[in-house]
């Protein structure tokens, strides 16, 4: 396929010049490789990317409009649209990858877990490695009057969502969010507090906190700069999770429809480039991502993950072929089941103060993803040959079948939002509040 | 006969060496404003003076200087690698010069690819005429990354527009304040109170306001250069307000008496009569202000992340990569060569607007 080969079919787009801004994470290679390889420009549209400081400044850079769009983390359309933070209708048309985090811990905490380990046979830890390994040193640090400080890298992130699933998964109460106490430590035993994710290392360096949850290559740089262990991937805690989705607010799809589908189709085309044969474009990828005008760090730090393998320890390096995807599995579909889900944990930890019907659920995630938008770009690349039939789940009503395959093996239906919250050992359940807790 | 023409050849060649070194004199003051004060001794001894008693001044001003550039540089070097960071060691100056060359070397390839961006775009016009669609030709800027040396000309720019802001108000007022008391009486506190304001502190205060204010953003002046250069505005007007102010009142009473018994007019008082002689403290005052502002804006731009050096500078931090630290090297070298260099300019037409240091 010749990557500049301009044969697609040009849309009437209503606006050619766009700003879309990301943050230093390896998971906005869409982005790049569709500006690289002229995906862009092959739609017709001018497109500057823009690194931006950090999750706050993007998400208000698209609100206000400085920002025609931007690499998001799938809870922040959602908790705009609802109104949590800031209040905006945001959407997306497009699911930018699945998996790509990871929780790190400093190295003196990591010394402190070792004993709470199974070892294999290798003489290295069994994975996935439960939060219950964190539990003494937690105890630990609760007896000398320390208290034990993570970092996650937004209230409404994947991240913080992950680090609490794991940490509840393991026996330990990451905290509640209430209307009046936002800051989500309501009777914790771990205090997570947002750090922008380029700042992880440092932070964790300087001994601000003893860990946290983030993209890469911020894990993998703990691990290069022998500062800090990654003890678990985010594929072992929920094998195949929704991660980024692309951003724009509801107004600018509504004026320009065709610039939107063309968005899509050339992100598509990135995501699709990303993972086509066996990911063996990984490597150039790994190249133009390790640029400093995207995420800048050394291309050996983000080859390690971007290639299919994740170093925990020092030489301990193991086969993560699925770290990051962009394109199998339907990746960028954006489904209603995946919206729900992130949904479901903002009522877990009350974000979302009150019960809502499974209907509200449902609703909310229609009004934010947009996969009619998506289904419009991806029937053009069939169309015009450049995805297969094949690549799209044509025929889904936007919800994945029930699965189980989470950590602690409890099973998740998008359909059944409410039984889902009851059925999770640590969290608000129906009719519950963080003031009742 | 000859002897008399000896002396007359002589004398006339003795009467060139007069005008030649008047003329070196006469060089030497802006050598030294430009910061090439090494130079005088050098054309001294290249015109035929005694080597041995310039040696002295070119020991003082060459030299010495010289001595502590590469002092300075040996220590670092024998330094740097010994304090080990996440990002490795300190870089030396050879991987900083590195650097350098490699940021130059991006700067290259980027306008190569603003060139095929253009040949691109070039071509796709061509095509569409080709098929009748003159209706769907556009024109487009490149829309790459700005590269080191793009972000040093966007900081020169918003330091230039927060300078001549803060000029244009700052002169104004300091004259009203040096000249009448009770004006002064009522700035001074304001003065006062604002002048330790960090930049740091007015920055949200200005992206509110100007957010608010500046609505029809024009091209040429995007919203972050005005937000960092009005920052660059509030925090440099200071000592040319106060410097103007201070020479405006300390001018001879004996001179403003004169104009007084001519029944001058205000404004040809203050022309003819007060800015000639407040000239030298004013300017004095417009050096600090420059200098302040250059500083203020790289951290302006950090934490705005406005387009300039602050922003390369904050964007390197963050990208962690080993060769992070020697790029921001190179930036504060810049930074400090560039200020350096404003500095001069300021001095060089300071020398040029004003005979003496007071009149």
């Amino acid at each position: 396929m010749a990557p500049l080969g301009a044969h697609a079919e040009m849309l009437d787009v209503e606006k050619d010049e766009l700003k879309f801004g990301f943050i230093k994470l390896t998971d906005m290679a869409p982005l790049a490789i569709a500006y690289e390889l002229g995906y862009f420009e092959d739609e017709g549209l001018y497109v500057t990317l823009e690194p931006q400081a950090n999750w706050k400044v993007l998400l208000d850079g698209v609100i206000t409009g400085t920002l025609d769009g931007a690499h998001m983390l799938a809870g922040q359309p959602l908790a705009a649209t609802i109104g949590y933070g800031t209040e905006a209708h945001i959407v997306t048309p497009f699911s930018m990858d699945l998996n790509g985090n990871a929780i790190t811990v400093s190295n003196a905490v990591w010394e402190l877990m070792k004993p709470n380990l199974e070892m294999g046979a290798d003489g290295l830890p069994q994975h996935p490695i439960s939060a219950a390994a964190l539990l003494p040193v937690i105890d630990q640090f609760a007896d000398e009057g320390r208290p034990f400080n993570m970092g996650m890298v937004f209230p409404v992130s994947t991240h913080n969502y992950e680090l609490r699933y794991w940490l509840a998964a393991g026996g330990v109460n990451p905290g509640y969010y209430s209307p009046d106490d936002v800051s989500g430590q309501i009777g914790a035993k771990a205090y997570l507090s947002v750090t922008p994710p380029p700042q992880m290392p440092s932070t964790m360096e300087a001994g601000t906190i003893d860990g946290y949850a983030v993209g890469e290559p911020w894990n993998q740089a703990a691990v290069f700069k022998k500062i800090g262990v990654p003890v678990i991937t985010d594929y072992e805690l929920w094998k195949n999770n929704p991660e980024k989705v692309f951003g724009m607010t509801a107004e600018f799809v509504e004026e320009n429809p065709n610039t939107t589908i063309a968005i899509t189709k050339a992100l598509i085309r990135a995501a699709k480039w990303l993972d086509e044969n066996d990911n063996a474009n990984r490597l150039e990828a790994v190249d133009i991502l390790s640029r400093s005008e995207y995420v800048g760090a050394d291309a050996e730090v983000i080859a390690n993950s971007m290639t299919g393998t994740f170093e925990y320890e020092p030489g301990d390096i193991r086969d993560v072929p699925d770290f990051n995807v962009f394109y199998r599995y339907f990746a960028t579909y954006p489904y209603y089941s995946d919206a729900i889900w992130y949904l479901t944990q903002m009522r877990r930890w009350g974000q979302i103060a009150e019960d809502k019907s499974d209907d509200w659920y449902a609703d909310v995630a229609k009004s934010v993803y947009r996969p009619d938008i998506y289904l419009q770009a991806a029937r053009m690349l069939v169309d015009e040959g450049m995805i297969a039939e094949g690549d799209i789940p044509w025929d889904t009503d936007g919800f994945r079948p029930s699965t189980d395959e989470f950590i602690d093996g409890i099973a998740y239906d998008g359909r059944t939002p409410n039984a889902y919250i009851d059925s999770l050992p640590i969290g608000l359940k129906t009719g519950e509040t963080a003031a009742s807790k | 006969m000859s002897i008399a023409s000896d002396i007359g050849s002589k004398g006339r060649s003795d009467d060139r060496r007069q005008k030649l070194f008047a003329g070196i004199n006469r060089a030497s003051a802006w050598l030294g404003a430009l910061g090439l004060g090494w130079l005088t001794p050098l054309l001294k001894i290249a015109a035929g003076d005694n080597p041995r008693e310039q040696m002295g001044e070119l020991r003082d001003s060459l030299v010495f200087p010289l001595m502590g550039i590469v002092i300075f540089g040996l220590a670092w070097a024998a330094l740097a690698p010994q304090v080990q960071t996440s990002l490795g060691a300190i870089p030396g100056p050879v991987e900083v010069w590195e650097q350098a060359g490699a940021l130059w070397q991006d700067h290259v390839d980027e306008r190569e690819k603003e060139a095929a961006f253009y040949t691109r775009q070039d071509d796709r016009n061509a095509k569409l005429i080709a098929e009748g669609r003159e209706d769907d030709v556009k024109f487009r800027g490149f829309t790459g990354k700005p590269t080191f040396i793009d972000q040093i000309f966007t900081s020169l720019k918003t330091v230039g527009l927060g300078f001549a802001i803060a000029t244009v108000i700052a002169v104004p007022l300091g004259i009203a304040s040096g000249l009448s008391r009770p004006f002064n009486g009522a700035l001074n506190p304001l003065v006062q109170l604002f002048k330790p304001v960090s930049p740091l502190a007015w920055l949200p205060i200005v992206t509110m306001i100007v957010s608010a204010v500046y609505v029809d953003v024009n091209d040429a002046f995007p919203k972050a250069l005005i937000i960092s250069a009005v920052t660059v505005t509030l925090c440099s007007l200071w000592p040319t307000l106060i410097n103007t102010a201070l020479g405006v009142a300390s001018i001879d009473k004996d001179l403003i008496n004169v104009g007084k018994v001519l029944q001058l007019s205000t404004p040809t008082t203050i022309a003819k009569l007060v800015l000639p002689s407040a000239m030298p403290l004013i300017f004095t005052g417009l050096r600090l202000s420059l200098g302040v502002g250059w500083m203020v804006l790289i951290a302006a731009e950090m934490l705005a992340q406005n387009p300039g050096l602050g922003k390369f500078v904050w964007d390197e931090f963050q990208n962690g990569s080993s060769n992070s630290l020697a790029r921001i090297i190179v930036a504060v070298l810049t930074i400090g060569v560039i200020g350096f260099m404003l500095d001069r300019v300021m001095f060089t037409l300071q020398t040029a607007f004003t005979f003496s240091s007071n009149r």
